[in-house]
């Protein structure tokens, strides 16, 4: 490769406070390619995406686009010389039309007026190019996520793009819509256009991308030619160290269930068109990973498990008593609580103390009459502190101010505080650090051999391997297969989690 | 073979309405409010049988012609999200100091200009005070209230009389094309509604308010001005507030420190009845233009029955209420779909 870079970063740094997101890291990228970012959750993946588009600034750190050293000042600034982005969120406007969703910010103009006509009729070409046969006219809101995301990406290439950078583009499309964004990426590699390209799926990252870059904790790891990288070579630089010392924990064999009842038992559970007959045991002291794309229902198997979504079927048997579960009080009175994975949104009080983030539960739980005594209150967050390794183990702090690994123990703290039975964690290790991940992995652990019955719900497959005893796999709202995690192994599980369709 | 027929035609005709509701789904609580506003009129004229005169018709937008221009303003605001409390005031204050400084033999070509200005300047205050310190809209303009009305009464505590010809001759002038009527203000608000649904349709500064309001991040996101366009809006706001002063002075004879205590809010609802979506993204102006109407024809109706005034606002509200239960009821809707 002694071609220039089309684009180059070099000493890329970005602060989030004290905490560097991206720590001087390097990275090119040479036209007419495919360059896969690689890393975990947090890695630094799409901090250095919105370093490249101008979405977040650089601390530090140097960006050269053909050899000219440019500053982005905001996305605007990055769109004028040709560098897009489409987002794993789909950041579009679904009130307003699908052209004006394409030539936002570029629309045709007459005598400064936005020439309507002219803008479906630009919007229909790119459409037609992408084989999207949809009304230009229509309202964005009323179209599929697949067809949002197309449309995102019919907008990225609207204008003259050199630099595509397309985070997790395959994350809502199904078999036959990735094989055309395929298609569409080989066009527009043909065409020169560099395409940075993140996913999940190793297969894709195989399938589609010339190299590999990847990151791991903010730092660049390394950039390799995909052809000559093995998959568990990638897997290992991801991580960091290889699969097998990740095993921190020897785990207990459960009983295989036909002698022992289930602690909780659901069949064929159906919530809208999101969940559909969804046979689910959970056996005491088990640890269960759910594993499952966006969008498999996973977090909605979850919710209906815990009473905050309402059944439109099936039954949910807790301990052999089938009263149904009407909301999460119900849930909670019977030893059910939920953790969402909206940490920052759905879970902890940022502006009360560590103390009163820990107690509100139980507080709420025991109802206003009843109040917790502030010594009481004071001896039970110690506890938890300490129990938990809350770090730093001050009750009085906002818990706001915690790292994200000591909020997500706050928030099993106030869970366990309620002596549950049964813990539905739901992407509980998502944007925190590797090492506190494996701290909240253990902790898990530990609550399942102390009898607890855990559902662990990740994103991350390896993980749910990791921790689960076993594996239910979700596929489109609908639990496929349950297997004991020792049967399976990473890619194994990946094959099963992509299959594009159950087996019979 | 003609079943056939009958079948493709109704084939066609369902197509249609699909791409009608795709495209324009949005527009169907203004299609709710010109229902509602016809059938007020029809009821009102069947029951009074001496409603709809063109007398009747010409003074329902002469009354009104203020509210009309603040309803512009407060459109643009709430369909990027935010909400302008201010206006009340600021048309109370720009009114009494456009009197205040008439009465003491200032030229009109001065004044005018000079209190649009003011209602811009405390527009644009509001503007920085929710785009760059990052203040709630509802506090930032609740703030912008109280400092317009303080300021009123600096002005002045009573009313002040107006006696320059070129304002009165705003309001007096009846140009009439047979018993229908309209007034320079009338045709005044008309124009603003006209110029603001100009605006939001075909300018990208129109398009950029309705994407902050679908979500700012994207926008952003997308290259647009959010902050500018944030601020604009707030700034428009208040010019609409100073005309509205300009316009409710020449009506009334009078500036009063005391003017538009409320108004704000008969404001908001008119914006609201007309479809403007309070979370912000959909709306349109001349919807907003209907709202009023139908605000100022429930008025005249209470006031044909002879009823206490206090009915116009129990059924404002009631009216109110059910539409803000039917767009919620939209919007869930349509985020079940996803």
């Amino acid at each position: 490769m002694d071609a220039q870079p089309l684009l180059e970063l070099t000493g890329a740094t970005v602060y989030f406070g004290a905490d560097a997101a991206l720590d001087g890291v390097d990275f090119r990228l040479f036209p007419g390619e495919v360059h896969s970012l690689m890393g975990e959750n947090g890695a630094g993946k799409s901090t250095l995406i919105k370093a490249i588009t101008g979405a977040l600034p650089l601390s530090a750190g140097v960006l050269r686009l053909d050899g000219q050293v440019v500053r982005f000042g905001s996305p605007h600034d990055a769109q004028e010389v040709g560098v897009r982005s489409v987002y794993q969120e789909i950041d579009l406007l679904p009130n307003l039309s699908v052209a004006e969703n394409i030539s936002l910010g570029v629309e045709p103009r007459r005598f400064g007026m936005i020439d309507w006509r002219q803008m479906r009729d630009r919007a229909g070409d790119v459409l037609a190019d992408l084989g999207l046969d949809i009304d230009p006219a229509s309202v964005l809101g009323r179209h599929s996520l697949a067809v949002q995301q197309l449309v995102a990406i019919a907008r990225a290439i609207s204008t003259d793009v050199r630099v595509l950078v397309l985070d997790e583009p395959t994350s809502s499309l199904d078999t036959d819509e990735c094989a055309e964004l395929f298609r569409i990426i080989e066009d527009l590699k043909q065409r020169g256009v560099a395409i940075i390209f993140v996913s999940h799926f190793l297969d894709q990252v195989y399938e589609i991308s010339d190299r590999v870059t990847v990151l791991r904790d903010g730092k660049l790891v390394g950039e390799y030619l995909t052809r000559e990288l093995l998959r568990i070579d990638l897997v290992q630089a991801m991580l960091g160290r290889s699969a097998e010392s990740l095993r921190t924990r020897p785990r207990l064999r459960v009983a295989d269930g036909s002698s022992e009842e289930p602690f909780l038992s659901a069949r064929a559970v159906t919530v809208g068109s999101r969940i559909s007959g969804a046979d689910i045991d959970l056996m005491e002291g088990e640890v269960l990973g759910v594993a499952g794309l966006l969008g498999s229902g996973r977090t909605e198997l979850a919710r209906a498990l815990t009473g905050i979504d309402r059944l439109d079927g099936g039954i949910i048997r807790i301990q052999g008593s089938d009263e149904p579960i009407g909301n999460p009080r119900a849930a909670i009175s019977l030893g059910v609580v939920y953790s969402s994975e909206n940490r920052r949104t759905e879970g902890i009080v940022g502006e009360l103390s560590v103390q009163e983030n820990i107690t509100l539960a139980l507080q709420a739980e025991r109802g206003v009459l009843r109040r917790i005594s502030p010594a009481r209150q004071r001896e039970l967050a110690m506890s938890w502190i300490d129990a938990l390794d809350i770090r730093p183990p001050d009750p009085d702090r906002p818990a706001g101010t915690l790292s994200g690994g000591n909020q997500q123990k706050v928030l099993l703290a106030r869970l366990l505080a309620l002596s549950p039975r049964l813990l539905v964690l739901d992407e509980p290790t998502r944007g925190i650090d590797v090492g506190a991940k494996v701290e909240v992995q253990n902790l898990v652990g530990e609550l399942a051999d102390n009898g607890l019955s855990v559902m662990f719900i990740s994103a991350e497959l390896e993980e749910v391997l990791r921790v689960g005893n076993r594996v239910a796999i979700l596929l489109d709202g609908r639990v496929v297969d349950t297997v004991p995690s020792d049967d399976l192994t990473p890619d194994a599980l990946t094959a099963l989690v992509a299959r594009p369709e159950p087996v019979g | 073979m003609n079943a056939s027929t009958v079948t493709a035609t109704r084939e066609t005709v369902s197509r249609h309405t699909r791409t009608f509701l795709d495209r324009h789904a949005s527009l169907m609580p203004t299609f709710a409010a010109v229902l509602i506003f016809a059938v007020l009129l029809i009821g009102a004229q069947i029951h009074f049988g001496t409603f709809l005169t063109p007398l009747n018709m010409s003074a329902l937008l002469l009354d009104n012609a203020y509210l009309v221009i603040l309803a512009v303003g407060m459109t643009f605001v709430i369909v990027t999200g935010g909400i302008d409390l201010s206006v009340g005031s600021v048309m109370a204050l720009t009114g009494i100091w456009c009197a205040d400084l008439l009465a003491s033999g200032h030229s009109a070509a001065v004044v005018v200009p000079l209190i649009i200005l003011a209602g811009a300047a405390i527009g644009l205050l509001i503007g920085v005070l929710v785009q760059y310190f990052d203040v709630q809209p509802f506090i930032a303009s609740l703030a912008g209230l109280f400092l317009a009305r303080g300021l009123a009464f600096v002005v002045s505590l009573d009313s002040i009389r107006v006696e320059n010809e070129s304002v009165l001759w705003l309001q007096t002038t009846r140009w009439r094309l047979g018993e229908w009527y309209i007034t320079p203000t009338g045709v005044l608000a008309l124009s603003v509604a006209l110029i603001g649904a100009f605006v939001m349709q075909f300018t990208r500064f129109g398009r950029t308010v309705y994407a902050v309001g679908g979500n700012e991040q994207s926008a952003r996101l997308m290259g647009l001005d959010v902050a500018r366009t944030k601020v604009a809006v707030y700034v428009i706001s208040g010019v609409c507030a100073g005309l509205a002063g300009l316009v409710l002075t020449a009506y009334s004879g009078a500036g009063y420190p005391r003017n538009g205590i409320g108004t704000e809010l008969d404001v908001i609802a008119a914006v609201v009845i007309g479809g403007t979506l309070l979370t912000g993204g959909t709306g349109y102006v001349l919807g907003s233009l209907i709202g009023v109407l139908v605000f100022g024809t429930i008025k005249t109706v209470i006031s044909f029955m002879g009823a206490e005034q206090a009915w116009t606002r129990i059924i404002i509200g009631l009216m109110l209420l059910m539409f803000i239960v039917v767009q919620r009821a939209i919007v869930v809707r349509a985020e079940r779909r996803r």
